[in-house]
């Protein structure tokens, strides 16, 4: 407890964290405001969450990613394991601090864009009934907090904010939806991707065609790809502090 | 206390620090002193667990600093006082180190008001001066309070009074019973902090010995002899046992005597004497001498 109050302090102690929350919240958002103003007639519940899912998610993996990196930039990670020198556990509270205010950030922005949809479209039928539904909305947090996890791994392993910027945003917005112009073979791989089982978790099959993913044979249910974009973000968190654990600090 | 045994840090082929073998008492200040690129860096950061020996292990009252619990409460470092997040306030830098080892936030208080940074506290460390950093990397290693304190080339760069105020503090800390490791590559500097030594060069321990012992020790104690009765005088200092050496203008140079010795050994057989003045080599050239087949990276000079 006392170390995720320790990266509580430090996380919130400088301004990056506000800065990428704020932009995150007004892109997320922000998107659904635009596409709800510009949309005739009734606004779907699968329009509301493409701005938490496919953009503002960027954003707070990459706040993840340099919750982690700055510490290596300005060796803070040093003062960290000079106050903590067990380093698993240093860096598995730091992960639990992010993934928790990221999971935060994805419950709000994908609850305030459903909530702006409302707003600029009172007559659309926004009412969220089914599991499906549910998830489609609610799920966006927990996307975001397993998402944080792979940032933080990520993070860790690649010491530098360029690197892992790049590396996170290429994956997650370009080189998983790449890997299913591949003919024939792209889309089962696609299927065992990470990021594109996110979205096949949060999606509502043909109500939510925007979401991606769609041709790609999926061989885990709904939340069975949760569950393995889950195992895929421990995997890599798990490496991350083996390495961490045994470089030089 | 800070025990090494047999410490050794290889990067590939180049060996860091090699067999490194030393102890750091309590009471005193103990300089660590080396060449730039002699491996003080590296052995620090092998002390405090951040770096792993390659072979060896060094203890702190016993433990490897890896095992000790709250390691703030019995170990105080400062390695490098840019280590602090620049848009990070000074106060809250301390404040997660004091949480994180479960120190009372008016532990804060009281080591920003011992080294005098209370005023700026809320202010950002990436608008610190240098000698605000050092300052503020002091109050970091203080903050538990502990038996044991590490500083890796504290003076560096700062003006006359930062280097007084650090060296007033390290030898008051020792005075209170710690243990205080100072690294630096100025023997004049540590001459004016330290009781003790530790010499390394190129990773390998050449002394450790209290201050004044290396310093007599490697001025070497010369005596200038200048006689017109050289040639009775030089077999009669040999038969005792003392090396002499020709110099310029029939003169000597006899080390491993003292002038008062010399002078009576004269006197004893009527032997008259021009000169007798004993030569203090600097304290440069001394380290220069122990040193200079250590140096990692050679300059020639003037040729």
């Amino acid at each position: 407890m006392t170390l995720l109050a320790v990266e509580r302090i430090k996380l919130f102690s400088t301004r990056s964290p506000y800065w990428c929350s704020a932009l995150a919240i007004v892109m997320g958002i922000g998107l659904t405001a635009i596409f709800a103003a510009a949309t005739d007639g009734p606004v779907p519940l699968g329009l509301t969450q493409i701005g938490s899912s496919q953009l503002a998610i960027a954003v707070v993996l990459v706040m993840a990613a340099i919750a982690v990196t700055t510490e290596y930039r300005f060796n803070t990670i040093r003062s960290t394991f000079l106050a903590v020198p067990n380093r698993t556990s240093a860096l598995v509270a730091k992960t639990v601090v992010v993934a928790f205010i990221a999971g935060l950030l994805g419950e709000i922005i994908a609850f305030g864009s459903w909530g702006v949809a409302k707003v600029i479209s009172p007559s659309s039928d926004l009412a969220i009934n089914t599991s499906a539904e549910w998830r489609h909305v609610a799920g966006v947090g927990l996307v975001y907090a397993i998402g944080a996890v792979i940032a933080v791994a990520i993070g860790i392993l690649v010491r530098q904010t360029a690197g892992a910027v790049a590396i996170l945003l290429v994956w997650q917005m370009l080189a998983e939806s790449l890997i299913g112009i591949i003919p024939k073979a792209g889309v089962k791989i696609q299927a065992w991707l990470p990021f594109i089982n996110a979205n096949h978790f949060l999606s509502m099959g043909s109500d939510s065609p925007e979401m991606g993913g769609t041709g790609v044979d999926f061989k885990l249910s709904e939340w069975g790809s949760l569950g393995y974009f889950a195992g895929v973000a421990v995997a890599l968190l798990v490496v991350a502090l083996v390495v961490a654990k045994r470089r030089d600090a | 206390m800070i025990e090494a045994i047999g410490l050794t840090k290889r990067y590939g082929r180049t060996v860091a620090v090699d067999d490194l073998s030393f102890t750091v008492q309590p009471g005193r200040v103990t300089g660590f002193l080396g060449p730039n690129g002699a491996g003080k860096s590296t052995t620090m950061r092998m002390i405090l667990g951040l770096d792993r020996p390659t072979a060896g292990r060094v203890l702190i009252d016993g433990k490897p600093y890896t095992e000790l619990s709250r390691p703030l409460r019995t170990v105080g470092a400062l390695l490098d006082a840019k280590w602090v997040h620049p848009n990070r306030s000074a106060r809250a830098h301390l404040r997660w180190l004091a949480k994180s080892n479960g120190l009372p936030n008016n532990r804060v208080d009281a080591v920003l008001e011992a080294v005098g940074l209370t005023g700026v506290a809320g202010k950002n460390a990436g608008g610190f001066s240098l000698g605000m950093s050092q300052r503020l990397g002091i109050a970091a290693a203080l903050l538990g309070d502990p038996k044991v304190l590490l500083f890796d080339e504290p003076v560096n760069g700062l003006d006359p009074e930062g280097i007084l105020w650090i060296r007033t503090f390290m030898q008051n800390l020792a005075a209170e019973g710690r243990t205080v490791l100072v690294s630096s590559h100025l023997l004049s500097e540590m001459a004016l902090t330290a009781s003790e030594l530790v010499v390394i060069g190129k990773g390998k321990l050449i002394t450790q010995s209290t201050t004044q012992e290396f310093i007599d020790r490697s001025t070497g104690n010369s005596v200038l002899v200048r006689s017109p009765q050289l040639f009775k005088l030089g077999p009669l200092l040999v038969d005792k046992g003392f090396t002499v050496r020709d110099g310029a203008d029939g003169s000597f140079s006899v080390s491993g005597a003292t002038s008062d010795q010399i002078g009576d050994i004269a006197a004893a057989n009527g032997v008259v004497l021009h000169e007798l003045s004993p030569q203090r080599g600097s304290l440069e050239e001394a380290f220069m001498q122990l040193t200079g087949d250590a140096v990692e990276y050679h300059a020639e000079i003037g040729k």
